[in-house]
């Protein structure tokens, strides 16, 4: 398939713009950051800094209360990787502290039929 | 993965987050039954079209030829305050196969929507979810007008494993779209008790 075949899908469409804000990299430095990695701002984030970029400077403040990656990406409306990138930048600065999601509670059936009884209720 | 220590506060404060994919061939009913159970929010992803063996890491500047971007179906039930369901419809498609691993990655299961007209669209789904042991349920949704087959009928049209739950559902409806996922959890919660009935630890 081409490059030209696979634009024109319903579903895509250039994402030139969003690179900008990486400079051009395309993969986040450091270890990976989980869809549902928990974000939140650090007490470094919060004082503010005129200087930032405002995309850094709506992720400390969108982060304040802890938030998943797939939601940020969602809230900030911008794809996913670009995403990923700035979280990594703004982790290695401190802004932010990210925690990987736990997989234990998976196996925790207790949590599960919580998840159960739960979704009856919906 | 973080050491502990620096991250303590974000495990108090932070919700338990349970992941679920839905999956199943193009207009399968996947969107509509993620609408139909939780808020549902696009979430965009990048596609990187790059030259077999070119160096991505290693991109000068923006290369706007090699990256689109895939949009997602995002959705959320929040269970309690600590407990959040996340849904993520995944395109159906062969090449978007890259984004399945990470999706499936810590992924508590999947629901496949099958359309009984076009059984075979999911056929890639089934053999994705088998292969790699996650749990999943196929979900026939009743399009109007299709042919309303028995459950056990698509189970063996698909050559799935008899413990593999097989519901029929209305996905536009909440209280159907609802009882499927119900299912799921159901099937992850046995496969699970069997596990440890297997491996006490």
């Amino acid at each position: 398939m081409t490059h030209e075949d696979r634009r024109l899908d319903r579903d895509a469409g250039p994402v030139v713009r969003p690179y900008a804000l990486t400079g051009g990299r395309t993969r986040p430095a450091g270890e990976s950051i989980d869809l549902l990695a928990l974000v939140a701002s650090t007490e470094a984030g919060s004082v503010g800094d005129l200087f930032l970029e405002p995309e850094y400077l709506e992720v400390i403040r969108q982060c304040r209360q802890p938030k998943t990656v797939a939601d940020l990406a969602s809230d900030l409306n911008l794809p996913l990787g670009v995403v990923r990138i700035l979280l990594s930048d703004m982790r290695e600065h401190g802004f932010i502290v990210i925690r990987q999601p736990g997989s234990k509670r998976l196996a925790d059936p207790r949590i599960l039929k919580d998840v159960a009884d739960a979704l009856r209720r919906l | 993965m973080p050491s502990a220590g620096y991250d303590t506060d974000l495990d108090q404060v932070g919700p338990v987050s349970i992941k679920i994919l839905v999956a199943g061939g193009f207009g399968a009913g996947k969107t509509t039954l993620v609408g139909a159970v939780s808020e549902i929010r696009p979430l965009r992803t990048e596609e990187l079209l790059s030259e077999p063996g070119m160096q991505v890491d290693a991109l000068d500047g923006v290369e706007q030829k090699t990256t689109t971007t895939v949009a997602m179906d995002f959705g959320r039930i929040t269970v309690r305050r600590d407990l959040v369901l996340y849904l993520f419809g995944t395109p159906g498609q062969h090449r978007f196969w890259f984004m399945w691993d990470e999706l499936a990655l810590g992924a508590l299961g999947a629901v496949v929507m099958a359309d009984t007209r076009r059984l075979a669209d999911c056929f890639p789904s089934v053999d994705y979810f088998e292969r790699r042991g996650l749990p999943f349920v196929v979900a026939v949704n009743c399009f109007e007008g299709a042919r309303r087959f028995h459950p056990d009928a698509v189970r063996a049209a698909l050559d799935i494993d008899p413990g593999v739950p097989v519901v029929l559902c209305d996905a536009r409806q909440r209280s159907s779209s609802r009882d499927v996922l119900v299912t799921l959890v159901e099937h992850a919660i046995r496969l699970i008790s069997d596990d440890e009935v297997l491996s006490p630890t």
